[in-house]
């Protein structure tokens, strides 16, 4: 990796960093927990490297590796997504 | 034609839904919307993903990810609401573990299997993400247990725990910078690993129960920051964007909920809150408490206009959601005016009562926070505590000595008349007694809150 291409990928991490911030900072107590089932989900981004470490020929250790990599980052991100859909179905104002 | 184009475009939108997704899911309204918009989000990044060239075989993937997703539906259809702490950390976990192997894999295909090597930078990254993904693995798994009860929810300390700790953080650094010096050997991979599996698991033994809302949030955020780190090892931007975003989210709700109980990062993390300092010390035995049985109660509800409930961890453990809004209902029918006041902290997890009372379908507008509602109870007839303990334990603005003290607190005391619906006269997870009890207006309903919430709108259903 280069100087350059490093530097270009610590930009985007600190600016994604700020939004991050800006995002949640204004979110009410009410939604903390699907927020941070949420988020939970979200992190489960991991799944995309796990793919990736996945796909080679045969059966390499980094094969084996990636595979279960890719099985804990799928149940992360499904039953995640699945649960913090639950949860926000079930806030209802008054009627 | 080369993918990568394309590819990078999709990561591009997919970066865009997450962030818009995000921001609806701050607004209760749009919050639905949002999280199926990050899941669309999800499903493109992962869409790109299988179109890239390092990819050759589908099969096991496919195979992978059918099995993983048939049992993630499933355990999400099926846990129950009271469990939701469990299976947040359950789920943290995974994901940190899962970045933690996906590094763990880049640098056994980059250093053994194809001899690329591994540059200074692209160890620094591998070490990051195996190391902080895998204290999050073994780190959530204990919040877990703790929280399932498989563990005893106290503080397990014993005498030079931080020193063994960090130890252990020193060993994990040493490790990565001889990785960084010699990167084919693997012993220093391993080293790390394990180091950091070790780590995790004496990081979350100090902190007790009712701490698990910090340390969650806490190992949310790392989940995050072990993404982003991953990110750095494959050069993708979708990881770092939104292991980036993930893992600020995680640590601002940290800080609301350290500053919900007036205590420091450090403080929690340390841990062993509520174990030095014993109950005998602040004259336990002074309080002399009322009793009150649930006739009793029912008469009071029945002549009062307006009760504000204050539901704790307590009222989790009850299951006594349900009951909770039966209560409310009845008494809304008597033109009682209800509502409920809810402490930051109260619960396992940010924001659980308001979850639990949401399933139970109370409209979510009748959940007032803290800071909103406290000047109400000076004109509200009857505050009813349902397993809240240090959260009303007025000792936190009273009694500069107590552990607590500087903690905001509900104004529970200033009600008319005050009723707790309490299991016991054990102290709370501070370890405290609480003065409130004692108090003139303060009336002890003894017993299961399930049971006694169900006695008291049988008796009022008669009355």
């Amino acid at each position: 990796m280069t100087a350059d291409t490093l530097l270009i990928l610590l930009y985007i991490l600190v600016l994604a960093g700020f939004i991050g911030f800006e995002l949640i900072s204004k979110v009410p107590p009410t939604l903390h927990t699907p927020l941070l089932s949420a988020t939970n989900a979200i992190a489960g981004i991991t799944i995309v490297g796990a793919l990736l470490s996945s796909g080679s020929l045969g059966w390499p250790t980094s094969k084996i590796l990636g595979l279960t990599a890719l099985f804990l980052a799928t149940l992360n991100v499904v039953s995640g997504y699945v649960v913090t859909d639950r949860m926000l179905q079930m806030f209802k104002k008054k009627k | 034609m080369d993918n990568t184009l394309l590819i990078r475009t999709a990561y591009l939108i997919a970066a865009v839904l997450f962030i818009v997704g995000i921001k609806m899911l701050g607004k209760t309204p749009t919050a639905r919307r949002g999280n199926t918009l990050s899941a669309t989000a999800m499903l493109i990044a992962i869409l790109a993903t299988l179109l890239d060239t390092q990819i050759l075989r589908f099969s096991e993937i496919f195979v992978t990810i059918l099995v993983a997703s048939a049992i993630g539906v499933y355990a999400a259809r099926k846990v129950e609401m009271t469990s939701m702490p469990e299976m947040i950390a359950l789920l943290n976990g995974f994901g940190g573990l899962a970045s933690a192997l996906v590094s763990t894999s880049e640098y056994w295909r980059m250093t053994q299997e194809t001899g690329i090597g591994i540059n200074t930078v692209i160890g620094i990254s591998i070490t990051l993400s195996i190391l902080i993904g895998a204290v999050t693995f073994t780190g959530s798994m204990v919040a877990f247990s703790k929280l399932k009860g498989i563990m005893s929810g106290k503080a397990i300390v014993f005498s030079g725990q931080h020193y063994i700790n960090l130890m252990l953080l020193i060993a994990a650094i040493v490790f990565s910078i001889l990785l960084i010096i010699n990167p084919s050997a693997q012993i220093w991979v391993i080293s790390i690993l394990t180091t950091a599996l070790v780590l995790g698991v004496l990081a979350v033994i100090p902190i007790g129960g009712a701490d698990m809302p910090v340390v969650i949030a806490l190992l949310n955020s790392y989940t995050g920051i072990a993404a982003a780190a991953t990110g750095f090892v494959l050069n993708n931007k979708a990881l770092i964007i939104t292991g980036a975003i993930v893992g600020t989210a995680g640590l601002i709700l940290t800080q609301i909920m350290c500053k919900a109980m007036n205590r420091s990062l450090v403080n929690v993390v340390l841990g062993g809150f509520g174990q030095t300092t014993g109950s005998g010390d602040n004259g336990g035995e002074d309080i002399v408490v009322k009793e009150v049985g649930v006739e009793e109660s029912a008469m009071l509800f029945d002549s009062v206009s307006s009760v504000i409930i204050v539901p704790g961890y307590g009222m989790a453990v009850a299951q006594a959601q349900h009951a909770v809004r039966e209560l409310s209902e009845l008494l809304e029918k008597r033109n009682i005016s209800v509502k409920f006041a809810i402490h930051p902290v109260a619960g396992r997890m940010p924001g659980h009562m308001n979850v639990l009372l949401a399933e139970a379908n109370i409209p979510y507008d009748k959940l007032i926070e803290m800071d909103h509602i406290n000047d109400e109870f000076a004109t509200t007839d009857i505050a009813l505590i349902i397993g809240a303990n240090d959260v009303v334990n007025p000792a936190a603005k009273t009694n500069s000595e107590s552990p607590i003290f500087g903690m905001p607190v509900l104004n529970v005391e200033n009600a008319q008349t005050v009723i707790v619906c309490k299991r016991s006269m054990n102290a709370g997870y501070a370890g405290i007694e609480n003065e409130l009890f004692g108090y003139p207006n303060c009336l002890m309903l003894f017993g299961d809150a399930k049971s006694s919430i169900t006695a008291v709108i049988n008796e009022l259903k008669e009355m």
